[in-house]
């Protein structure tokens, strides 16, 4: 129709007239244009709510070693011995992270300034996560068209944009590795498939770097390299293997191992660590496959080669199970570490590791959150994987493997849906775009068939198929319902995204927000309160003691020396405080003493009803502080196997540090109309011991809300 | 035994027999590899003998011979002209690529070896 009424147009605009193609490609850049810029801008929700902030605790950690970076150099970053954490041990910065977000902002940062766009770090800090999904987008849509066509890639970048499982680990503000790490585990994929396909020693070095990028930027990467000779050797077994194949994967195994290796933080894991070992054995195993091959092309004659084969095999299994029993004995290959042991057993952490079980992400998945964060992609999924087996090829096969692998890696542990993220993402993709495609055709065929009949259109492939399958009836009809059907239910997602997007990924968690009993929203800004407190009325050379989730932030915002921090890398030493925060008064003054603290900080959420705050991670200190000294015993804080802060608690639970200093002067307050004094919000509990001494500490600081809760430590008693 | 023997021999005559008619760019490429292959045994050897101190720069030594190795056994497959999978790729391209992987390869090494 748009072209008859172009026809009355003067010539020079009817040149501008589109052909068909041409039309398709501007309607497909412009979507993923639009996808582009929805991707981002569904991202600033946390910045329009609250302002432009770091969010959480890791973050904290980031944003400051970026800012160490972009004032200091590459080269002091890379060699900073940092004395603000971890006292007295302190923390090889610059061989303990992954750099990769660091740069990225850095350098992002010295761009914007080059372009003479005056723009501080913590802007770009706080856009760098909504800036690289947006750029995932694209990878996503390559990544479909590479996999299926460019109808699925397209749907997958518009899935992937708003898709929950992402958002919430990229909204603005959560500047974290995982940010810019999906980016990276998606594109060396991409690359990876793409080098499969066309095996292209170019590609498979694009590979490489693109897995060089993610190593440095996450410690992630593991999945990788596992997952990509699961591939390799899943395609050797159902006997998919080619020479492509050999190409891809050497070159991108041998080139990305040696670029991984120049991250110090890595080193020579993948030389030594069993994590890596599977890629290993998976390269020397192509290099036979390879050499057995060419020895085959070469004799043309069975029975001659199956003698060969037969020692060729025998020579090399016994070698590499040699190989790697002097290995694993002389203890040049290390064991696997504790957190990959609980992605394969769920159970194993719970029972040998309280520090990784203690963190509520390490936890299995809820149900529940697999529809909160997947939505109707939880439904498309199977369908997806039904289609990609239907039109199986290289590519659908690394896409249906990494679907599965990391489903299963999701319902272990909650962080890891967003790894499951793209792959859900893909295939629910696939299923959409095919099944949509299909309803499509069989609606034009059937409103083009009467055209065809009066010889208008050419007799198309679509209308001979349509002539043919008109013998179903009511085809049309139904044809129509499933896509209302369909688009019924991307649009519900659309909305569900939005909607979790803005109310339950968008908190920072460093300003909390709450309804108010007229319905308007309170703001509690407790925490920087506190830490703007350390920073302006500590001794600069202060040392904080407070539980490792608050390290990082303390750190950061408060610029204080603290004792240990969210990298969890001593466990002794979160132990010692742990056991200081379960002990006695005197028995942890002793503690404090020895590890010189000055200041003691608790968070406590009883007036306001916070419920993360320590009493209830209380629990965990114990058992951490228990793991290493054995003094500390967990039946003792228990009554009958139950936790409780009122009359009924155990007697060393109501006179330990931790709960003396969270419920000081509290037993004076109400908190709550109707109700006692002293009574907590959160337990919903009158407390057991409202008449709380202190003797080697006192109260220094208490924010409005309650929330933070600071004591000083007496300098020890003159002698008499 | 003998009938073991005869085998070996028979196969080793089949394999140089039919080896004889490889083309000789790829029989050249072939001597690379090989070259390449025993130069990281050789390594591996003397790491045996003198221990890996310098573990960083075994490492390089070794892997830039093994990354030598792949990536001339690519080529060798990307060139070969009776392998149907690689028809539509030029080997002009093919040996642009292989330099370029080599590039990257060596410079990695170069800042590796330390």
């Amino acid at each position: 129709m748009a072209t008859t009424a172009l026809d009355f147009l003067p010539a020079p605009l009817r040149s501008l007239r589109l052909k068909t193609k041409q039309q398709e490609l501007l309607l497909r850049v412009s979507t993923l244009a639009l996808i582009y810029v929805l991707a981002f801008a569904v991202r600033l929700f946390s910045v329009l709510r609250y302002e432009s902030m770091i969010h959480e605790f890791d973050p904290y950690f980031n944003y400051r070693t970026t800012l160490f970076l972009s004032e200091n150099g590459f080269s002091e970053f890379w060699n900073w011995f940092d004395s603000e954490s971890w006292y007295p041990l302190g923390r090889v910065v610059g061989g303990t992270l992954f750099p990769g977000l660091m740069v990225t902002a850095a350098l992002l940062h010295r761009l914007l300034r080059a372009l003479s766009l005056a723009v501080h770090i913590r802007e770009v800090c706080v856009l760098t996560a909504p800036f690289f999904a947006a750029n995932t987008t694209l990878v996503a849509y390559a990544f479909g068209r590479e996999i299926w066509d460019s109808g699925a890639g397209l749907v997958a970048a518009a899935l992937i944009a708003i898709v929950p499982g992402y958002i919430s680990r990229s909204v603005a503000g959560s500047y974290d590795n995982e940010g810019v790490a999906i980016f990276a585990l998606l594109l060396t994929f991409y690359l990876f498939v793409r080098a499969v396909n066309t095996g292209s020693l170019a590609w498979a070095l694009a590979s490489a770097f693109g897995y060089f990028y993610m190593v440095s930027a996450w410690g992630g990467y593991v999945f990788i390299i596992n997952l990509v000779p699961l591939y390799v050797l899943v395609l050797l077994v159902t006997g998919r293997y080619s020479q492509r194949l050999y190409v891809a994967y050497n070159c991108m195994y041998v080139l990305g191992m040696l670029l991984a290796m120049q991250i110090r933080f890595v080193g020579f894991q993948h030389v030594q660590s069993g994590e890596h070992m599977a890629a290993m054995g998976v390269f020397f195993l192509l290099q036979v496959f390879f050499f057995l091959d060419w020895v085959k092309y070469l004799l043309n004659d069975a029975r001659l080669f199956k003698s060969f084969l037969r020692i060729t095999l025998t020579c090399v299994i016994t070698v590499g199970a040699l190989a790697l029993g002097i290995g694993t004995a002389s203890g040049y290959i290390s064991p696997w570490t504790g957190r990959f042991y609980s992605l394969l057993d769920p159970t194993y952490a719970k029972d040998h590791i309280p520090i990784i079980a203690s963190v509520s992400e390490h936890q299995p998945t809820a149900w529940s959150s697999f529809m909160f964060d997947f939505h109707i992609l939880l439904f498309l999924f199977p369908a997806g994987l039904y289609f990609c087996f239907k039109r199986l090829s290289d590519a659908t096969i690394f896409i249906v493997m990494y679907g599965l692998t990391s489903m299963y890696f999701a319902g272990v542990m909650v962080r890891l849906i967003l790894v499951a993220a793209p792959a859900v993402c893909l295939i629910s993709a696939i299923a959409a775009s095919a099944t949509i495609k299909n309803l499509t055709t069989l609606i034009r065929a059937k409103s083009k068939s009467p055209q065809a009949a009066s010889g208008k259109t050419t007799g198309s492939k679509a209308a001979a198929k349509g002539a043919v399958d008109q013998s179903l009836p009511f085809q049309h009809n139904a044809a129509i319902a499933l896509l209302l059907g369909a688009f019924y239910l991307l649009s519900r997602y659309a909305i569900h995204c939005t909607w979790v997007t803005s109310e339950a990924y968008s908190s920072p968690s460093i300003v909390l927000a709450a309804r108010g009993h007229n319905g308007g929203r309170v703001i509690f800004d407790d925490y920087r309160e506190a830490y703007y407190w350390l920073r302006q009325n500590t001794p600069p050379d202060a040392k904080i003691m407070s539980w490792w989730d608050y390290g990082y932030q303390i750190t950061a915002m408060g610029n204080r020396t603290v004792i240990v921090d969210n990298n969890t890398w001593n466990n002794t030493h979160i132990a010692t405080v742990g056991r200081a925060m379960s002990s006695y008064e005197d028995e942890a003054y002793e503690i404090m003493q020895s590890l010189d603290v000055n200041y003691v900080l608790v968070v406590f959420g009883g007036v306001t009803g916070y419920s993360s705050d320590d009493i209830n991670k209380f629990l965990w200190m114990v058992r951490i502080g228990g793991g290493v000294f054995p003094v500390i015993k967990e039946p003792d804080y228990l009554v009958n196997g139950e936790y409780r802060v009122d009359k009924g608690a155990a007697p060393k639970m109501l006179n330990c540090l931790m709960y003396k200093l969270c419920y000081y002067r509290f037993g004076e307050l109400t908190t709550e109309y109707g109700k006692p004094p002293g009574y907590d919000r959160v337990r919903g509990v009158e407390i057991g011991n409202k008449d709380i001494k202190l003797e080697y500490l006192e109260e220094a600081f208490t924010t409005s809300n309650w929330i933070v809760r600071i004591y000083k430590v007496k300098p020890p008693k003159n002698r008499s | 035994m003998p009938r073991a023997t005869s085998d070996a021999k028979l196969l080793i005559q089949s394999l140089s027999n039919a080896y004889a008619a490889t083309p000789t760019n790829l029989k050249i490429i072939d001597l690379y590899v090989i070259c390449a292959v025993a130069t990281a045994l050789i390594q591996v050897a003397y790491m045996g003998l003198v221990g890996s101190f310098p573990f960083n720069s075994f490492l390089s030594g070794v892997l830039s011979c093994i990354g030598t190795a792949v990536l001339a056994v690519c080529l060798r497959i990307q060139v070969n002209k009776d392998n149907k999978e690689f028809k539509d790729l030029p080997p002009e391209r093919a040996f642009a690529d292989f330099v370029l992987c080599n590039l990257v390869l060596h410079l990695v090494i170069m800042n590796f070896l330390g």
